[in-house]
């Protein structure tokens, strides 16, 4: 298994240059000067347009451009954006509160999510099965800012229960309503899955086999029945994670929070490739390190899974 | 400059609104009388001479007190300056009120504000509003520049420039006193003095100067409030202001300081001020314009602000120059239902235009000659075209208006598009750009295809502001290049006017060319829409669309 871990990490070094060098040639081809832009419908004066293009580099060729970029990059320079601010300033202000947004989310949804589903698979065809149906299928179909406009309009503005947007400390307290929008539509697919697949393993034939030895059906349920649904559960989660940090955007403008989404979406916009590029190493690097855990949850929770040398 | 009778009046209602809330202020609750408001990052350090959008603009406005300041009517009065005054229009003497100081002490004297204007102006600074200066001796000095030495060249092939200063500072500003100093513009200009409460003239403190970068951060100033001790300034969340107590100029505030939250998402801030988190919002999302005034009643604010729109129509089109294009461009703009649409469109968060400036502009106009081309008239506007067609036929080819479509523009230009196709008969399309950029390139290379959204926030309170960037032969942002002699004459005209009056005149008379031959089709003012919590009292906003914060009240 060392082994196994060992070359997925080394993986991540040909995705990571890979990544980076799409990225910064994708931002690269946007259309439209970004420092041109910078200053709208007001023109600077002349020469101060291509002193701070030199300034950012923006005037070499894209492949100096990019490995001037890489150098820096691996010296802990992540380059500055366009106001000025160095790039890692910005990902200590946006990662931190996006990554706890993303947790609350991924614990409401899969809390939530395996509950529900294992009872609606318990209960199949029942009352609580149909309804759990009905529910997730809303869920999915309701578009997430539909649901983040409701939320804040009745639990902020109409009861008053939770802050409208969330303020700049970005407290948890503050952070449950909108890691609720963010999870429902997880929840939703996370209730299916584990739902199907429960109802799947009641008539697996180790689930006979363990009701046979005349295991308690608590024990059947949660150790042989539950364990064993969860392998695509888990690989949802793993995922999801990813589509967590970076996929918040909507949320993240709902309710005012300075996120990874909503930088990344303005860096976009502004051409800003340095801040781009850093962003997306890192979510990289957080894909593929979520994934290589969910595949050695794996062996944890169905034995008979082994990892090849 | 003398102050007008209307001007005098609010000033002293001011100044008693000063004093009783100086009584008020000696209450402990000061954390109570915090007025929360929305803004959004500044796109740069805060140096003046480098701020010119309005996220950073109202928190410089708020920090710095310039030689004057505007009123909610955008006339100016003297703050720092005791007197500004020329005799010929073209050498300005200016004297200042002694007794100013920044917040870390130092005196405010003419160096203050000379060398923060010979900092702005020198091109190796590289500040976003030079341009300010350009009226200044000695501006093509420290504006020089040379061939690129390592012989780099730009996308076509043209030589770069880089800048090459012969001097360091302008040799239009001399210093006569620590409270005198004396301008010398290049050519008269009767409102030179109006543009003075803009940013680009605040004064700096001589410690800005050893790293202005970290200045930026944490920004030293001499105005109504300052910044709330290091790191007030949350990046990409907010900024929290105190009052100065050492300030004693006329936006003496009569609260315990500003609160200014960064939105990304004005729907955000909306409804945060519905649910009691936030006090003070100057605008409004496009989704609340139909019930906005109804929920908050008389806490609502609708009115016309210093904004113009329009779109340019490029003359090196086929069929938009000469006497077919004046036709043309008449035709289009009688086309247009400009009532209809601020109305269905816009709620009526719009003002039909009547002239190239805005109504809270010193010298707006409804009655200019030939004004009536920017009223809807289907008959005259088919009429008009027919004509055109007589001197060469437009045929099948498509109209279009192009747009950056991450603006929000997308509705508007449809409906006009539709205003005139349903007039003319002919055929036509909007035509977005993703982005403001990726328009940009088409524009300055002469490679538009058919009109282009254009826009125009004032700097400062003057007609001049709202002409010659955009019109004038070679100006910055001239970029379908509009050129006519007549129209360039009398602005110089009108600058070099003796007094505001005759100078008034001269420009509506330049706008009375531009009607003529409108190289840009007005289409309406935007107005400032907003909204305040029944905990503050006292919300007015000013000509440039931000609430004077001084003024607002809150228990």
């Amino acid at each position: 298994m060392l082994w196994y871990t060992g070359r997925r990490v080394l993986q991540m070094i040909p995705v990571f240059f890979g990544a980076t060098f799409l990225i910064y040639f994708m931002v690269f081809s946007l259309p439209g000067d970004p420092i041109a832009a910078l200053y709208g419908d007001r023109p600077p004066a002349p020469g101060v347009i291509e002193q701070v293009r030199a300034q950012y580099n923006l005037d070499k060729p894209f492949i100096v451009q990019y490995f001037l970029y890489i150098g820096n990059f691996f010296q802990g320079d992540l380059g500055t954006t366009y106001s000025g601010r160095p790039v890692s300033d910005v990902m200590a202000g946006a990662f931190p509160v996006t990554f706890r947004l993303a947790m609350l989310a991924l614990f409401f949804e899969s809390v939530a999510g395996i509950v529900v589903g294992l009872i609606a698979g318990l209960r199949k065809g029942k009352f609580f099965d149909a309804s759990a149906l009905v529910v997730s299928l809303l869920l999915i179909s309701v578009p997430t800012f539909v649901l983040g406009f409701v939320f804040r309009l009745v639990f902020g503005v109409q009861l008053g229960w939770f802050r409208t947007t969330v303020s700049a400390e970005a407290p948890l307290g503050e952070l449950v309503l909108p890691a609720l929008v963010l999870a429902s539509v997880s929840f939703a697919y996370i209730v299916r899955l584990t739902r199907a697949s429960v109802a799947d393993n009641l008539n697996a034939d180790f689930v006979r086999t363990a009701t046979a030895k005349g295991l308690s059906r608590p024990r059947v349920v949660t150790v042989h029945v539950l364990r064993n649904s969860l392998v695509p559960v888990v690989t949802f989660l793993g995922v999801d994670l990813g589509s967590l940090m970076v996929g918040a955007i909507v949320t993240e403008g709902i309710f005012n929070i300075n996120g990874v989404g909503g930088t990344v979406f303005k860096a976009i916009t502004l051409g800003e490739s340095t801040t781009v590029v850093s962003f997306i190493a890192v979510m990289v690097v957080i894909f593929v390190l979520a994934n290589l855990f969910v595949d050695l949850l794996y062996a944890a929770l169905d034995p008979r899974i082994r990892y090849a040398k | 400059m003398g102050l007008s009778a209307l001007a005098f009046i609010s000033v002293s209602a001011l100044a008693l609104a000063g004093c009783s809330s100086a009584d008020e202020s000696d209450a402990p609750a000061a954390d109570s009388a915090v007025v929360s408001t929305n803004g959004s990052e500044p796109q740069k350090p805060l140096i003046p001479t480098n701020t010119t959008e309005t996220g950073g603009g109202k928190i410089a406005t708020s920090i710095f007190a310039g030689l004057v300041s505007y009123n909610a009517d955008g006339e100016i009065e003297n703050e720092v300056a005791k007197s500004i005054e020329s005799d010929d229009a073209t050498t300005w003497t200016i004297t200042l009120n002694p007794g100013w100081t920044f917040t870390n002490g130092e005196k405010v004297t003419s160096a203050s504000f000379v060398d923060a204007w010979n900092y702005g102006a020198l091109n190796t600074n590289a500040q976003s509003a030079s341009y300010f200066f350009d009226d200044m001796v000695g501006w093509t000095d420290v504006q020089n520049t040379k061939l690129d030495p390592t012989g780099a060249v730009d996308e076509e092939g043209n030589p770069l420039m880089v800048p090459d200063p012969l001097s360091e500072t302008l040799s239009g500003l001399k210093v006569v006193d620590d409270t005198t100093f004396t301008v010398e513009l290049s050519a008269p200009e009767a409102d030179w003095p109006l543009r003075l409460g803009y940013t680009a003239f605040m004064p700096l403190p001589s410690a800005a100067y050893e790293d202005m970068e970290a200045f930026g951060e944490n920004p030293i100033g001499n105005g109504p409030y300052m910044l709330d001790g290091e790191g007030a300034w949350v990046h990409e969340e907010g900024i929290s202001l105190a009052t100065n107590p050492d300030y004693e100029g006329l936006r003496k505030p009569v609260n315990g300081g500003l609160e200014i939250t960064f939105y990304t998402d004005l729907a955000a801030a909306y409804a945060d001020v519905q649910g009691g988190n936030l006090d003070v919002l100057d605008a409004v999302p496009d989704s609340a314009f139909e019930t906005y005034e109804a929920e908050f009643g008389d806490r609502a604010v609708n009115q016309a602000a210093a904004i113009f729109q329009g779109f340019n129509m490029p003359y090196y089109l086929e069929h938009w120059s000469g006497e077919e294009g004046k036709l043309r461009r008449a035709a289009i703009s009688m086309s247009i239902n400009r009532e209809e649409i601020t109305d269905v469109i816009f709620q009526g968060t719009r003002t039909p235009a009547t002239d190239f400036t805005s109504p809270v502009i010193d010298g707006y106009s409804d009655s200019l000659e030939g004004a009536e081309v920017l009223e809807y008239n289907p008959k005259e506007a088919v009429k008009l075209w027919a004509e055109a067609d007589a001197i060469a036929p437009y045929g099948d080819t498509t109209f279009d208006i192009s747009y950056n479509s991450d603006g929000g523009h997308q509705a508007w230009v449809d409906a006009v598009i539709n205003s005139i196709v349903n007039t003319l008969g002919i055929t036509a399309t909007g035509k977005p750009y993703p982005t403001f950029a990726a328009s940009l390139g088409d524009r300055s290379n002469d490679a538009l295809t058919g009109g282009v959204r254009a826009g125009w926030q004032g700097d400062y309170p003057s007609l001049y502001n709202f002409l010659a960037p955009l019109y004038q032969t070679g100006a910055g942002s001239n970029y379908e290049d509009y050129t006519s002699d007549e129209f360039d004459a009398l602005l110089k005209e009108g600058a070099a006017s003796e007094n505001v009056e005759d100078a008034t005149a001269k420009y509506q008379a330049a706008q009375e060319v531009l009607l003529q031959d409108l190289p840009t089709i007005p289409l309406w003012y935007a107005n400032v829409n907003g909204v305040s919590s029944d905990a503050v009292g006292n919300v007015v906003f000013g000509w440039d669309s931000v609430p004077l914060y001084y003024q607002i009240t809150k228990d």
